[in-house]
């Protein structure tokens, strides 16, 4: 018979595991409410997602000063990890979502909206993902992994149009082949150094000098392919434009920008210490990963003729210019990247949501699809307001000052320069002017064509509500204003990154 | 006020830009002409308020943006910045004033008043990061101006001037991201401010490097040969009003940041790159006077005669004596005057006969004299007729060069000589002679709206030209403080042998006579 064991309370440090038990306690709480009075507004759903992410945030805050405090939190057997990357990872998940989840207000009725299930399955993904920032316990990192990218098939395929489903599947197939190849790697390192923490891996392949160099190349090919999958890197990028395109525009925009940065930390923990310890091999194949997809896809962005389609190239291609701190290494290029991030999180989701009030629910004749530059030309004479914000969006993500994201790319270049990657800030640089071409082209529609779908600027603003409007003029104010915030920011990131240890 | 008054003349055009949505589209003009006047007075209050005698920057201002990374608004002018300021609020007001009927003149407007405050915003930066944003910002508004009134190519002409430009400054933000770097190991703190970069010094490999990267900034903005293809679309394509600001303020950005950035930060590599890029600017006085003399179309005359002045300029600055360097500062001054005028008078005849061709034209002196004379007086300015404004400057250039080479500086002012040809030329075959469109037979002469435009940059061009010394002064007074600067941190033999060492009495006696042979 086996000994009783006995564990206090205390040494399992349950708080670690608050910011993740609140989502999905809400998630559980739409459900009940759903089974006792069903046939309620989605409004109830939306406010109750949105308070549920509120206090989330406010115990992000809590673990936040934590932090600052006492330094980095272990729970649960030392599987939570609460460190400076998880709770900032942790705090642009929740924020980038109650900015996404108020979207769901649109004047038209959309089908998944009406299903209270959509939220349940929200609130458990972002569970989901503050469980994958918050270990180095590669199983749970699967978990939190797998957990959130069902329930984001499922979103996807929710908008119930034929071009969702085909999202849906897409995405389905290629995020289980990336869950094979994960689970491949992570068995490879785990046969290498009987360990699944990545600081013990580390430690174990530090102690015998990395004896095993050829197993352990293999389990970082497989691990590197997952994590290219899961933030379409070229050429594991494939899936990521017909998925955009299929998702409706506020999701589209929300997949631009949560799951990635969920995926940078993780690739951030994993990938730094085999950095570090100068594997040639990993350098050169990171380095081609970021040249590779900042170019290529900044080029295929240059010839589509779907907004919507630009937008979900040029966010791959931000998604290569980012990875490049994880290639850097320093403290410098990983607060680069959380900084990045928060900006981009600001103006990417702010351009899709213009795309998402200005959805039609029905294509008119002839029309293959509902964000063809063509609908924009002109728009500056039908609704100039409109235009001049969307113009504002286009300038920041091609990296014009001040707006916000020149900050973000201004840092990251320069964690390159200190890190004596010269060649690569300057392809850096060279890839912010080609973007610059086809935000600019949009901008060329919308203020210099002249209209073609009839003098009326309704088409553009059809769908949007109070609630849409705030979360534009959120993002729009957060653009301009940029410049106020980056240096609180930088050294809250700084600070929590450096205390991490990376 | 006046310890806040760059950031007024900065941010009061923008302010009012923002309110100016509110105005009705029938006043707009009138408030148009009453901002960019209040603006013009302002500026005139800085030109009062500034003293002459101190070569430092004067009406300093710092505000902390982003102290963690060293970036803080500073803002500041000295002799070199503070006309190009005042010439770029006089520019926008006279540019409003004589503002033709345009489609969506709110707009236009709008877009004018918000181009002046990053035009003012370069000048009078003091920061790289906040230089750069007025720079970078300053490409919007033009790129709207010329994409929505331009010509039948103007979303090309439009979209070529914009990324050619946001091309080359994001390899000069590269540099000026490794220059910060290297004042972060030298001090141990980051910083962006251009005067904490003044005082380190570099060695000369790194300097070549960095000059090489803010050269490409600087030279497709200003734009040398062979980076100057975007300017004559632009200026074929852009509205007369497009065409008057960019040829007399924009192009001096590029120009400018020379004399600001790369002289003073790595005087090494600019005597090491002097003779090259002489070469460059010489290639530009004269190709392009040669294009221009086989153009059809009398504004892309006056765009290539402007690239061709540009070139003196930039010969100017790298003769890196304070000859030179003063002269290609005043020329800057001149050649805005002068090729923002000669556009306005293009524009002129374009409002009439909706046409450039000057095959179109011809013995418009008989119907137009007070146009002719106009013009007349603005061209022989251009060719740098003596007791005009451009004389000074490009005499001045001309003589700082002489000292470096003797040659390059004949074939500069053969360059010259080309150019006064092709204007004259053109003036003849536009001008004189019968009159042999029927067309141009009733033309109306120019208007009171046109002349209000004109004859202000008509004094001024013959006032600076007469007794340019008020102006001189003051931007000799800075530049030698620039040289001195340049001398003591250079390194090298060759940078110590071409910049001179203005604390020698010899170089002072030189400089004393030329002044005299000036006035």
């Amino acid at each position: 018979m086996l000994a009783p064991v006995n564990i206090p309370l205390e040494s399992l440090n349950v708080m670690t595991l608050t910011p993740m038990l609140i989502p999905i306690i809400g998630a559980l709480l739409i459900l009940v409410i759903d089974v006792a009075k069903g046939g309620l507004h989605k409004s109830l759903y939306v406010v109750m997602s949105l308070l549920f992410l509120a206090i989330d945030f406010f115990s992000l805050l809590g673990s936040a000063g934590v932090f600052a405090q006492n330094g980095t939190m272990l729970g649960m057997f030392d599987v939570m990890l609460i460190d400076g990357l998880a709770i900032l990872a942790q705090f642009i998940i929740v924020g980038a979502s109650m900015l996404f989840i108020p979207l769901a207000l649109t004047h038209k009725r959309f089908h998944e909206f009406a299903y209270p299930e959509f939220f349940a399955l929200f609130l458990f993904m972002i569970g989901g993902f503050q469980f994958m920032v918050a270990t180095d316990n590669i199983i749970l990192v699967f978990v939190g992994l797998e957990t959130s990218s069902l329930a984001l098939y499922t979103l996807i395929a929710m908008h119930n149009r034929d071009k969702s489903f085909e999202a849906a599947v897409k995405y389905f197939t290629m995020g289980a082949l990336a869950a094979g190849f994960f689970s491949f790697g992570a068995m490879i390192l785990y046969a290498l150094t009987g360990s699944v923490e990545i600081n013990k891996i580390a430690l174990v392949l530090a102690a015998n000098g990395y004896a095993d160099m050829g197993y352990v190349l293999v389990g970082i090919s497989f691990m590197l392919a997952a994590f290219a999958f899961k933030l379409s890197l070229i050429p594991f990028h494939t899936w990521a434009p017909d998925v955009y395109e299929g998702a409706s525009a506020a999701m589209a925009g929300y997949m631009s920008i949560v799951p990635k940065i969920a995926g940078f930390v993780v690739a951030m923990r994993f990938f730094e210490f085999l950095v570090h310890s100068h594997i040639v091999w990993l350098q050169m194949v990171l380095y081609a990963f970021v040249i590779l997809t900042m170019t290529a896809s900044n080029m295929w962005a240059l010839v589509q003729t779907d907004v919507k389609r630009m937008l979900a190239y040029s966010s791959i291609s931000h998604a290569g210019f980012v990875m490049a701190a994880v290639l850097i290494g320093t403290t410098q290029a990983n607060s680069a990247l959380f900084l990045y991030w928060i900006l981009f999180s600001f103006t990417n989701l702010g351009s899709f949501s213009m795309l998402w009030i200005s959805r039609q629910k029905h294509l008119p004749d002839g029309q293959s699809s509902d964000h063809s530059y063509d609908k924009f030309a002109g728009m500056i004479k039908t609704a100039p307001v409109a235009a001049v914000i969307m113009g504002l969006f286009m300038l920041s993500l091609a990296g014009v000052p001040p707006f916000a994201l020149f900050w973000g790319k201004l840092y990251m270049i320069s964690s390159a320069v200190t890190s004596g990657y010269t060649i690569l800030a300057l392809i850096m640089a060279l890839n912010s002017a080609i973007a610059g071409y086809y935000y600019l082209k949009l901008i060329v529609y919308m203020f210099m064509k002249e209209p073609v779908v009839g003098a009326n600027g309704e088409i553009y603003v059809s769908n949007a509500t109070l609630a849409l409007r705030t979360i534009i003029g959120i993002a729009a104010i957060g653009t301009i204003f940029a410049f106020v915030a980056i240096n609180p920011l930088l050294e809250f990131i700084t600070a929590f990154v450096y205390n991490s240890g990376y | 006020m006046l310890d806040h008054i760059l950031s007024v003349l900065i941010f009061f055009p923008a302010l009012a830009a923002v309110f100016g949505f509110m105005i009705q589209k029938e006043a707009m003009r009138t408030y148009g002409v009453a901002v960019s006047f209040i603006e013009f007075v302002l500026a005139l209050i800085l030109w009062y308020a500034f003293d002459n005698s101190v070569a430092g920057m004067q009406f300093m201002e710092n505000i902390p943006l982003i102290p963690a990374f060293g970036i803080n608004y500073t803002l500041g002018v000295d002799g070199i910045s503070v006309f190009i300021v005042i010439l770029s609020a006089f520019f926008t007001f006279l540019g409003i004033a004589s503002l033709t009927d345009t489609p969506k003149v709110k707009y236009m407007i709008v877009t004018l008043l918000f181009l002046q405050m990053t035009m003012v915003g370069v000048f009078a930066a003091l920061d790289a990061i906040v230089f750069y944003t007025f720079w970078e910002l300053s490409l919007v508004p033009m790129l709207y101006i010329i994409g929505a009134w331009g010509g039948p190519l103007r979303i090309y002409a439009s979209i070529k001037f914009f990324l050619y430009t946001f091309a080359g400054s994001l390899v000069m933000l590269v540099g000026m991201l490794f220059m910060a770097y290297f004042y972060y190991q030298a001090a141990g703190v980051w910083s962006f401010s251009l005067l904490d970069w003044y005082r380190l010094v570099l060695p000369e490999n790194y300097q070549l490097w960095l000059f090489a990267a803010f050269f490409i900034g600087f030279a497709i903005k200003v734009p040398m040969f062979p980076f100057h293809t975007w300017l004559p679309y632009a200026h074929g394509q852009a509205p007369t009003i497009g065409s008057v600001i960019l040829a007399a303020i924009l192009l001096k950005m590029g120009t400018y940041a020379f004399v600001r950035f790369s002289l003073p930060l790595f005087p090494d590599a600019s005597a090491y790159f002097m003779m090259p890029i002489a070469v460059l600017a010489i290639i530009m006085v004269i190709y392009t006077a040669m294009v221009a003399y086989a153009q059809k179309d009398i504004k892309q005359v006056v765009a290539y005669s402007s690239i061709s002045h540009m070139g003196i300029i930039i010969l100017g600055t790298f003769a890196l004596n304070v000859e030179g360097i003063s002269g290609s500062i005043f020329l800057m001054l001149g050649h805005g005057v002068v090729a923002g005028a000669l556009f306005m008078l293009v524009g002129v005849i374009y409002d009439r006969r909706h046409t450039k061709l000057m095959s179109e034209f011809g013995g418009l002196a008989h119907v137009m004299p007070r146009y002719a004379t106009i013009f007349g007086i603005m061209l022989m300015a251009s060719v740098g007729l003596p007791l005009t404004i451009n004389f000074v400057g490009e005499f001045l250039s001309l003589l700082g060069f002489y000292q470096q080479s003797h040659i390059l500086t004949l074939l500069a002012g053969t360059g010259i000589i080309v150019g006064a040809i092709y204007m004259l030329a053109a003036y003849k075959k536009a001008f004189f002679g019968d009159i042999t469109n029927e067309a141009n037979r009733n033309l109306p002469d120019v208007n009171k709206k046109e002349l209000f435009g004109l004859i202000p940059l008509v004094i001024v061009a013959i006032w600076l030209g007469v007794y340019p010394k008020p102006v001189l002064d003051p931007i000799n007074n800075s530049v030698e403080a620039i040289v001195q600067l340049m001398h003591n941190k250079s390194t090298t033999a060759l940078a110590k042998e071409r910049i001179p060492d203005l604390t020698a009495p010899k170089v002072v006696i030189v400089k004393e006579t030329i002044i005299e042979e000036v006035n």
